[in-house]
């Protein structure tokens, strides 16, 4: 049994009237995995997070949430599963511990059990001390921890996490991360989206990228760096000199070469012997950044586009 | 088919619980509270400005074979007035902020609960918080010489259907503003009906064409139907005007819980 993927689908679709924001997508997520959805803004990651949290039904497809049918059994299913949504929908009438005692009853918690829960929770997320106050007074950091801690008060199956630290400052997504991690390693099975390449670096054992509401790729994060990217990549800057332009006298330096507006990519196994290759040919970059390859550069060799506009 | 799949997967259980939140928003805060009392002294100004002072210029008025004093007409039209704005109030301004702007019923819908149980939860907290404005205005009625005890006692239950049926369509209103400007058009609906619906003069002194557009229009027959009771004449022609309001409840719940599903299941 343990075998069997929490979240299975195949040819996934969601249309809203002639738009497809889901284009027949396949997935499997198995307990214990931290799965995630890389890709842009409109790219189909919030659609599939909608219907795998059967609150959206697909349009075409078969899903299996937990072994069941979410047109069916979405009442159950939903029951297991703890949703942290993008936009925070946390209850600005409510306090903060009544967030979580509240949210709690909709569950069927009983309140002794939800009270217990709810300090056992605001302790994990680091919110005990602001448990009396009001929402609305909490940083973003604060109340996306809130939102988090609510998502567990049913202690769920899956927890899914629609970009996690977008609008997050740098100290607030790494608190968040750590919290994260924490969770995983509990051997909570965690799906998320982002659009953070570093995000789904640090958090994810498997993840697909999206891109126009299909699947382009998907793998391990290593596994998609060694298959669509080089080692190192060499981020070369030409001052006045269009990037367009000095293009062609990089012909053959490493083993593939983009150009962006601003600064070319030189995709290498050797970053430094690149680099040199660069020198030797007497051109004089005004900048130069030899960097591990990241999965930026696997989604901008796949897409053409980079991830964060 | 559809209606009964609604209806029978109903849990109690988590409608309870969309109740308990309201519940907690009301023990939170202060502002809460002022909202909820001046839905109380609305009608009891007009009560006594114009039931007890206009009142006093009018004499008795003769309804239905009976005479009255004017207070005695008014105060019963009053009391489904409470009812009726005590319901609205919650159902509407309260209900699109939770569906619109603070996203409150996303929120809950991530969890077991149905779009139906929301409607439920929420027409059951308009009715608790409807219930506490008409309490005490039965309570002015009978220690005012409006109503007897009995009889007000009897209009009670009444006002409790009048609440469920403008609450419900309160909530289907809601599922269709786009924003709170066209609350100043329901706004103006909600004053015409309190200023025409054989309120403040018997519909029979309208003149015929008047009389038929009222009797379509439903807090007519909220007040017909609590003024029958309250002062103790009732018959028949009530459970018509009963049936009316009924029919607002099970329409309003109905098609309020539909579009909360097509609104925010997508």
């Amino acid at each position: 049994m343990s075998e069997q993927p929490l979240i299975y689908a195949r040819g996934l679709v969601k249309r809203f009237g002639e738009f497809t924001a889901v284009d027949g997508i396949d997935l499997e997520v198995a307990p214990g995995e931290a799965f995630g959805f890389l890709g842009p803004n409109g790219a189909g990651k919030s659609s599939t997070m909608r219907m795998i949290s059967c609150v959206s039904l697909p349009t075409a497809g078969e899903l299996r949430i937990l072994g069941m049918d979410p047109s069916r059994d979405g009442t159950t299913i939903r029951g297991r599963l703890g949703v942290c949504p993008q936009l925070d929908n946390l209850d600005p009438d409510l306090s903060v511990r009544e967030n979580l005692t509240t949210y709690a009853r909709y569950f069927g918690i009983p309140r002794a059990v939800a009270r217990r829960r709810a300090e056992e929770l605001l302790d994990f997320v680091q919110l005990a001390d602001r448990a009396g106050s009001k929402v609305e007074p909490l940083s973003g950091g604060m109340k996306r921890r809130l939102t988090i801690a609510r998502a567990m008060v049913n202690d769920p199956d899956i927890v899914l996490l629609d970009e996690p630290t977008t609008g997050l400052d740098p100290q607030a997504r790494h608190l968040l991360w750590e919290r994260l991690f924490q969770l995983k390693r509990r051997g909570t099975t965690l799906v998320l989206t982002t659009h953070y390449m570093d995000e789904a670096e640090q958090l994810c054992d498997r993840l697909v990228v999206m891109d126009g509401g299909r699947i382009v790729a998907q793998g391990s994060p290593r596994s998609l760096i060694e298959t669509y990217s080089t080692p190192e990549v060499v981020e070369l800057r030409f001052g006045d000199e269009r990037p367009a332009d000095v293009l062609g006298k990089l012909d053959g330096v490493g083993e593939r070469v983009d150009p962006l507006p601003d600064r070319l990519l030189v995709y290498a196994a050797d970053g430094d012997a690149a680099t040199a290759e660069v020198h030797r040919r007497g051109l004089t970059p005004s900048s130069v950044l030899v960097r591990r390859s990241t999965l930026e550069d696997v989604f901008l060799h796949l897409t053409g586009r980079t991830l964060v506009d | 088919m559809m209606t009964t799949m609604i209806v029978t997967r109903v849990s109690p259980a988590r409608v309870g619980a969309v109740i308990g939140r309201n519940l907690g928003a009301l023990r939170s805060g202060p502002s809460y509270w002022v909202v909820l009392v001046s839905g109380f002294f609305e009608p009891l100004f007009y009560l006594l400005s114009i039931g007890v002072g206009v009142g006093a210029l009018v004499g008795e008025l003769r309804v239905g074979g009976r005479s009255l004093p004017y207070a005695t007409f008014v105060a019963p039209a009053m009391l489904a007035v409470a009812a009726m704005s005590g319901a609205l109030a919650e159902t509407t301004y309260n209900f699109f902020g939770k569906m619109k702007y603070q996203k409150t019923f996303d929120a809950i819908l991530a969890t077991p609960v149905r779009p139906f149980e929301i409607a439920l939860g929420e027409l059951s907290w308009a009715m608790i918080r409807g219930s506490l404005y008409t309490g005490m205005f039965v309570i002015v009625m009978v220690v005012l010489g409006l109503a007897s005890p009995l009889w007000a006692l009897a209009a009670f239950p009444a006002t409790m259907l009048v609440g469920l049926a403008f609450g419900s369509i309160g909530m289907a209103i809601s599922t269709l503003m786009r924003g709170w400007q066209d609350f100043d058009l329901m706004a103006t609906g909600q004053f015409a009906l309190f200023l025409f619906s054989g309120t403040f003069a018997p519909v029979g002194d309208y003149p015929a064409a008047m009389q038929v557009i009222i009797q379509v229009t439903p807090l007519y027959h909220a007040v017909e139907l609590v003024r029958g009771l309250a002062i103790g004449d009732p018959s028949w022609g009530l459970l018509a005007h009963a049936a009316y309001l009924l029919a607002m409840v099970l329409g309003g719940l109905l098609f309020a819980a539909r579009r909360l599903e097509r609104v925010l299941c997508v």
